[in-house]
């Protein structure tokens, strides 16, 4: 018995020995010779379904086409809208294990890793492959940071502020079916028309779709300029019309549905494709969820800009970074050539439903939505977006956030709303 | 000193690696996180050592357990673990009590109600965040809708989006899955008492609340134990099934283990390691006690 007990002890601890061994070493060799010469590129991203995958794989066509001699890794990390990519990232970046180029949202959302000296700049790529030309300048501005620096190349631009509206709906409540306000004291007067109908009057759904509808909110009231100013620090929070656009956040809120924190963006989306509710503010990734339900624009569903802000594109795009140790350095500048290349944006936003960041490619190719996205690009005063990390750093993205559940769930009234988002804005 | 060593050196060679093993990772990290809790190490720059962090020991204790925000995730842990512990206890104790006496089917019944626990904490959350949509009247689906089938309308209600009772929703779903196993343990506790005990007592005239008052209960009271302590720390640690019912962004069903995740991606370490050392020092509060009172009775 003696006997068997020791050996049953040695042969567990040399398992755990023999365990820990093979974990230390597994880092070490991926990395193992590309030294110089780039053989691979890891990239690193949150697209592993949907429309983000097919806009990935068609890249990744262009790419192989580009650089036929480097092979692409996929290192996609699927689940929670990116969060546990984010998570895993953040792990990776800190054992200094880093990918050779992930997504990320371009804009202040890179600061952090910035800050934490875990991206290159890549200034110097955007002269070589001509990208400071081919983008607009507002876009250039917005990219780089005070001493001139830019450490990512964006693959696609998103808009934010788009009302996606069911006519069917508008039409049996007596309303316009065109959709289009100049500004939200019309679409709240409209909400509360809706309301007798037994429709849900405005969709939304969990926290973050929240802070995306507040930023609509902002951007309606205080107009553009004085809503960058939130970001910069010239535009007081504390200050009576940033009260009053809140005012109208907490009663636009009050037309939306109760079961909202439940849901995510898809779900809201859902219940203006089905009729259940007349509006929902949604980004225009949601263009997808119409059309593959074969909605049509125009008759099934309306798209214009969010209330208030025509003339706006407050605009997101995700980018690909180069990332300081990155295993492949070569690889890492052949994928953000393809990234920032022309091929590669109309394949891979052809796909995706978003446009290409570049002013040079040709909108008949696109869809009639991104037609009309590709036009407003062009010529709408550019904003940032707060819920998708183009205006403020995770931190303070995050403590907003906190905020804006605490104030839609009942928890603080106004006031504390107010300050607490002054506190966020604060840093 | 050589024979000694004798005695005492190959066991310990043995038990060195597992030893060492566990001295740095289970116990070395939590010195870590505790170095790192007294810190203000709250920016992505500092935890890479870009920028300067200084040692501001308990400040971040301090500053943390100050906040509204944190108070009302503490709060919210208390309700959560109140809950839980009275409802795994009451049901699992009431469903060993019923299958105690010979029942017919019994094995059936006891699969029945152990099954849950076989479901993972994700899994069941995504079902019952279904179940308990918020919708309600019209727009009901889920529970809510149900309450409306058997005309039990006045029980319907936000579940988890009410502010102040929120999580006692998301308890729900916990008893569900952790009753079995707390029935389980009464029974095989049960079990355990040999019928001449009970014959005896009965023998002694004494009636059927006697015999549970002196004769069984006492008998169970090691097993309460265990199902307190096991489902206490359990709730304590509770995470996974609030995440996949709920986000971490909402304010309503906020626990510190919630607070922890949001701090990490916010690349505020300092703040994150002063939550889970909290957490850590709550779990002790609970566990060591138990752990003394193991070792005395062992000892007896």
């Amino acid at each position: 018995m003696r006997v068997n007990r020791k050996s049953a002890g040695a042969v567990a601890s040399a398992a755990v020995l023999g365990l820990t061994l093979a974990a230390c070493g597994g880092g070490d060799s991926d990395e193992a010779g590309s030294e110089g010469g780039a053989d691979q590129v890891e990239v690193f991203t949150w697209w592993a379904a949907g429309s983000e995958k097919a806009g990935l794989d068609a890249l990744v066509g262009v790419f192989e086409e580009q650089h036929p001699d480097i092979e692409f890794v996929n290192g996609a990390v699927a689940g929670g809208a990116g969060s546990a990519a984010k998570d895993l990232l953040q792990t990776r970046l800190q054992a200094q294990d880093p990918p050779d180029t992930f997504q990320a949202h371009a804009g202040a959302e890179l600061q952090d890793y910035i800050d934490a000296a875990q991206i290159e700049d890549v200034s110097g790529l955007y002269d070589e492959f001509g990208l400071t030309d081919a983008f607009p300048p507002d876009l250039v501005e917005r990219l780089s940071t005070e001493d001139g620096a830019i450490y990512s190349i964006p693959s696609n631009i998103h808009r934010a502020n788009v009302l996606w509206a069911n006519p069917t709906v508008l039409e049996d409540a007596g309303l316009d079916t065109s959709a289009e306000y100049e500004d939200l004291d019309a679409f709240i007067a409209d909400l509360e028309t809706l309301d007798g109908e037994g429709v849900t009057p405005l969709s939304v759904a969990t926290t973050w779709t929240q802070v995306h509808l507040l930023e609509t909110v902002l951007l309606a009231d205080l107009g553009p300029e004085a809503y960058q100013g939130l970001w910069d620090g010239s535009t007081d929070w504390e200050s009576d019309e940033v009260t009053g656009a809140l005012e109208d956040f907490e009663t636009i809120m009050s037309f939306t549905n109760a079961d909202r924190d439940g849901l995510d963006w898809p779900e809201a989306t859902q219940q203006v494709i089905d009729g259940e509710a007349a509006f929902n503010i949604m980004g225009d990734w949601a263009v997808a969820a119409f059309e593959e339900q074969d909605k049509e624009l125009g008759t099934d569903f309306v798209a214009v800009p969010s209330p208030g802000t025509d003339g706006v594109f407050d605009f997101l795009a995700d980018s690909f970074t180069k990332p300081v140790g990155a295993p492949d350095p070569a690889g890492t500048d052949a994928w953000l050539e393809t990234v920032g290349s022309l091929e590669g944006q109309v394949a891979f936003n052809k796909a995706k439903g978003s446009i290409p960041a570049r002013t040079d490619a040709d909108p008949a190719e696109f869809s009639e939505y991104q037609q009309t996205a590709i036009e407003s690009f062009a010529n709408d005063t550019i904003a940032s977006s707060l819920a998708h990390g183009a205006a403020t750093p995770v931190a303070t993205l995050n403590a907003i956030s906190d905020a804006t559940s605490k104030f839609t769930t009942g928890a603080s009234d106004l006031d504390a709303y107010q300050s607490e988002l002054a506190a966020a804005a604060q840093g | 000193m050589r024979k000694k060593l004798r005695r005492v050196g190959p066991p310990l060679l043995l038990l060195a690696p597992s030893l060492l093993l566990l001295g740095v990772f289970v116990y070395g990290l939590i010195a870590a996180n505790f170095q790192m809790s007294f810190t203000d190490n709250h920016t992505a720059a500092q935890a890479t050592g870009q920028a300067p962090a200084a040692a501001v020991w308990f400040d971040n204790y301090t500053a943390l357990l100050a906040t509204d925000a944190f108070q009302h995730s503490l709060l919210n842990l208390l309700l959560f673990t109140a809950v839980f512990l009275a409802g795994t206890m009451a049901m699992g104790f009431g469903w060993a009590w019923l299958l105690e006496k010979p029942v017919k089917g019994e094995g059936y019944f006891r699969s029945i109600y152990l099954f849950p626990m076989a479901v993972s904490f994700v899994a069941s959350g995504v079902v019952w965040r279904w179940l308990l949509n918020s919708n309600q009247d019209e727009q009901a689906s889920g529970l809510n809708r149900l309450f409306q089938i058997i005309g039990l309308d006045f029980l319907q209600n936000n579940w988890w989006n009410n502010v102040t009772f929120g999580i006692i929703a998301i308890a729900i779903p916990a008893i569900w899955q952790l009753s079995g196993y707390v029935m389980a343990l009464f029974l095989a506790g049960f079990r355990g008492i040999p019928d001449e005990l009970r014959e005896a007592a009965r023998m002694d005239g004494a009636t059927e609340l006697q015999l549970y008052r002196h004769v069984l209960f006492p008998q169970l009271s090691p097993v309460a134990l265990s199902a307190l302590i096991i489902i206490g720390h359990m709730s304590l640690k509770s995470f996974d099934l609030i995440m996949s019912i709920s986000k971490p962004a909402n304010y309503q069903t906020k626990v510190p283990a919630v607070d922890m995740y949001v701090f990490k991606s916010s690349f505020d370490y300092a703040n994150a390691a002063a939550v889970g050392a909290i957490l850590l020092v709550i779990v002790a509060a609970v566990i060591i006690p138990y752990l003394i009172h193991t070792h005395r009775e062992e000892k007896r």
